[in-house]
């Protein structure tokens, strides 16, 4: 059926559109910037449904009491909420900017399975496809929190719970097909003269964070299988009943669990490895201790789960271990902070967007990281586990660590995808409403949670109601605000805007920047010579 | 490695099989989640019928996804960059692989270094065995539960033994086998991969039989607390790799009758044979932490 088309190198004219067909050409794509666009795409909409739910947590909370929904269905809403963000917006997000950059920066003409990589795409879309919709079965959609801790998955859940086991083992198929695309590409696919220490960082983490999803994604599979079969089959995995324990659930979830926080994370360290440097106009400070620090991040992440369970019950040894394993991480996350930070030192600084997302990163997800740090500490995490501090912790690294990098990232590389300059004006009211409205909406959860207000449940004494307030305000703040970004995201698509040159930024250094803006459908048919 | 590439890449061609895979997975998804929650309720419905629709969606897909390939490898499109990927591409699957066993094994190993002996009042829990569950003790395998289940054990050095011999010969058949391809000795070839296929599912077979043994006459099946449950899971899971293992084989025996491998184009080939050896070795894994220790 398919047939194969010899790609001429010389009869460039015809690869540099886009083959028409309509839809046929994004069902069928074996384009890295098509499977790109489309991740990109599905990741803002998926943004945009987690953070509809979002909304409705925080309707709910704007006053004591109950009001709005069931409590059951506000169990749907966080649980759904968090499993939409981490898995349909961040992840799918960070691989479509490696479909898009990676072979760009390493001078490949493409992703190195590209057939693989239109699977691992449309897997997506079906997987939310079913996960969403078992919200409206009978009985509702899962209720038992991202984390699916048994015996709430496998005891007290209802019936949707097959579905959302069988939607999280395709979206793990996805990814771990994404991710093995990623990590081939760029052992294989480099051009000649690209060696490993010459990669840009972007590269260098996608290269780390590929290894860390092949690695933990089966073992979601393997926490998702015996949920299942606990819940349907009658095994007691998480039953003490049967010789089983509901912490073991705990200890298989956190080992793919807290590698997948620096999945989430490692990809906007690279991002903000190459924008702080273009504004700053100044190499990267430390390249290689960059690359040191982000693979020992990848490899303390696998002995340090248990920080999650400081109250589950532990040998106090195993409570050490953890505690001092954790804090050690803060070691390479500082070395790459302080980087950033001289970097910019006695550096020719301009503030365009992209660098303004970039700082805002380097501040905010630098607060995340202390808050962390304080969750380190055995004693003190048993006042704060489970309490909006936990909540303010992980918005801090996700929301403005995660979620800002990918902004940056779009502002940073949206002129070379579409040619055309973004809407400044949009952008500035995009970031600094966000900017605004994410402290209002995060800050005070620290305060809340330090007094020790819980985390998922609808209700809430009366104390804590004058800062819900302030929180639920900036929380419909912050979801207006992304507004302005899906209209600067459809003006750039319909290329509306001046024409972009080449290279839009002054200081920028790369490969992807020695072609025109916007990067022509097949790039690099030839490997570029590096110097 | 990036150095010895040829000037020109070679970029596939669109293909309607992702999307067709795409859908098949989503049918099977739903298919398999309504399986499930028919059989928990006790009721009718179309689980079975979306889930076969999706079985067979994904026959269709991989069938002409390989056809594909394979006529595009045989007109000599592919190159020897594409090649290396996919020898990498498939050692990173081996390597998923290995962690999705590796998370049942970290079961099986946290339930009888940890959960069972704490159950018994190991560490410090004395008063969890004292309150909750006076009257049990700790043991591995694991006959009787907490709640007074009671199985038998499966012993190691009946079935289970000659299954380790099965595995191993045929690990060491297929490698000569593999030997005969690259030598070009076409008859090595077929009957060495013809008695691996042959041995591949006598193992099966013995398999099934040590289950309806647990099943009918030892009183061990997946409900009978964790010591059947990783019992099962873990072999069960390993036998499902050694049907699919089994299968690509007999797909590589009629590649061989049809003529598609010569020392330098055979991929699939090494690529069966690699998840076979690693099969293999989480047999052995399973033989010594399963039924031996
Ligand atoms: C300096 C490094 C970090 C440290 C020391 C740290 C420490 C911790 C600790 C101890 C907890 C458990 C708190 C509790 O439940 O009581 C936690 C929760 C969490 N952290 Fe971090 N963290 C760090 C960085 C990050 C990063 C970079 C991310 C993601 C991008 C992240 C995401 C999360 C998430 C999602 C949770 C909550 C999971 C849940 O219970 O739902 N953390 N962190
Ligand atoms: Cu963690």
């Amino acid at each position: 059926m398919s047939s194969i088309v010899e790609q001429d190198i010389h009869a460039d004219d015809h690869h540099h559109h886009a083959p028409g067909g309509g839809i046929k050409r994004w069902l069928y794509t074996t384009n890295h910037k098509d499977i790109g666009t489309l991740y990109l795409w599905f990741a803002f909409i998926m943004f945009l449904v987690g953070g509809s739910m979002a909304m409705v947590i925080r309707a709910e909370l704007f006053e004591p009491g109950l009001q709005i929904v069931e409590p059951n269905f506000f169990n749907q809403m966080t649980t759904v909420h968090g499993l939409v963000m981490v898995f349909g917006a961040v992840m799918p997000a960070f691989t479509g900017l490696a479909n898009w950059m990676v072979p760009m920066m390493i001078g490949a003409p493409d992703m190195a399975l590209p057939r693989m990589n239109n699977w691992s795409f449309w897997i997506l879309p079906f997987a939310f496809a079913i996960l969403l919709a078992s919200l409206f079965m009978e009985g509702g959609g899962p209720n038992f929190g991202w984390t699916f801790y048994a015996p709430l998955s496998t005891t007290y859940s209802n019936d949707s719970t097959a579905l959302f086991v069988f939607s999280v083992h395709i979206m793990g198929a996805s990814s771990i097909m994404g991710a093995i695309n990623v990590i081939v590409t760029i052992m294989n696919m480099r051009a000649p003269g690209m060696t490993y220490m010459k990669m840009p960082l972007f590269v260098w983490t996608w290269f780390i964070t590929a290894f860390l999803l092949i690695a933990v994604m089966p073992v979601l599979a393997g926490a998702v299988t015996m949920v299942l079969t606990d819940k349907f089959f009658g095994t007691s995995f998480f039953s003490a009943a049967g010789g089983g324990d509901p912490v073991l659930f705990q200890h298989i979830f956190w080992f793919f669990g807290h590698p997948e926080v620096y999945i989430m994370i490692l990809p906007a360290f690279g991002i903000i490895s190459q924008i702080v440097p273009t504004f700053a106009r100044k190499p990267l400070f430390g390249y290689a201790s960059m690359v040191y620090a982000t693979a020992s991040i990848a490899l303390l992440s696998f002995v340090v789960w248990a920080h999650h369970m400081f109250t589950t019950g532990m040998p106090v040894a195993g409570e050490l271990f953890f505690m001092i394993a954790t804090m050690l991480i803060s070691v390479p996350t500082g070395v790459k902070v302080f980087n950033w930070v001289a970097t910019m030192w006695r550096g020719a600084m301009t503030f365009e967007m992209p660098m303004l997302f970039a700082l805002a990163f380097i501040v905010l997800f630098t607060i995340g990281g202390f808050s962390g740090l304080m969750l380190a500490i055995t004693p003190v995490d048993f006042q704060y586990h489970d309490t909006y501090f936990v909540v303010a912790h992980f918005h801090y690294v996700l929301v403005t660590g995660a979620i800002f990098s990918i902004f940056a990232a779009a502002y940073y590389w949206l002129p070379k995808w579409s040619g055309v300059m973004f809407d400044k004006k949009l952008a500035n009211w995009h970031f600094w409403c966000s900017l605004v409205s994410v402290n209002v909406l995060f800050f005070p959860m620290h305060f809340v949670g330090l007094a020790g207000m819980p985390r998922r449940i609808p209700d809430y004494a009366l104390q804590f109601a004058d800062f819900n307030k302030w929180i639920s305000i900036g929380g419909f703040a912050f979801g207006l605000s992304q507004l302005f970004f899906l209209a600067l995201l459809i003006k750039a698509c319909r290329k509306q805007g001046e024409p972009a040159a080449a290279k839009p930024w002054e200081g920028a250094e790369g490969l992807e920047w020695e072609i025109p803006s916007p990067a022509p459908y097949h790039t690099f048919e030839t490997p570029p010579v590096i110097k | 490695m990036s150095q010895q590439h040829a000037d020109k890449y070679y970029v596939p061609a669109q293909s309607p099989w992702p999307i067709v895979g795409a859908v098949a997975l989503f049918l099977i998804a739903v298919g398999a989640g309504n399986v499930v929650m028919q059989h928990h309720k006790g009721t009718d419905g179309y689980g079975g019928l979306i889930l076969s629709l999706g079985m067979i969606t994904l026959m269709v897909m991989l069938i002409g996804w390989f056809r594909d390939q394979i006529n595009e490898s045989m007109a000599g499109m592919h190159n020897a960059q594409l090649g290396q990927s996919y020898r990498q591409g498939m050692s990173w699957f081996i390597f998923s692989e290995v962690m999705f066993f590796a998370a049942f094994f970290g079961a099986l190993f946290y339930t009888r270094m940890i959960s069972v002996p704490w159950l018994g009042g190991a560490s410090n829990n004395a008063m969890t065995n004292e309150v909750l569950w006076p009257t049990f003790e700790a043991m591995w395998p694991l006959t009787q539960t907490p709640s007074g289940l009671v199985t038998e054990a499966m012993g190691w050095n009946g079935l289970p033994l000659i299954n380790t011999v099965i595995l191993l010969i045929s690990s060491v058949t297929l490698h000569f086998a593999h030997v005969g391809l690259e030598e070009q000795k076409r008859g090595q070839l077929m009957w060495l991969l013809g008695l691996t296929i042959l041995l591949g599912i006598s193992f099966l077979g013995l398999q099934v039989e040590e289950y309806v043994h647990a099943y009918t006459e030892m009183g061990l099946t997946l409900q009978s607390g964790v010591y059947g449950n990783t019992f099962f899971m873990l072999t069960g899971f390993h036998g499902l790799h050694v049907t699919l293992g089994t299968i690509l084989l007999i797909v590589m025996f009629c590649r061989v009758l049809a003529g598609h491998f010569t020392p330098k184009n055979q991929f699939a080939f090494m690529a069966a044979s690699w998840y076979w050896h690693f099969v293999d070795v989480v047999w052995v894994m399973l033989f010594i932490f399963v039924y031996v220790l």
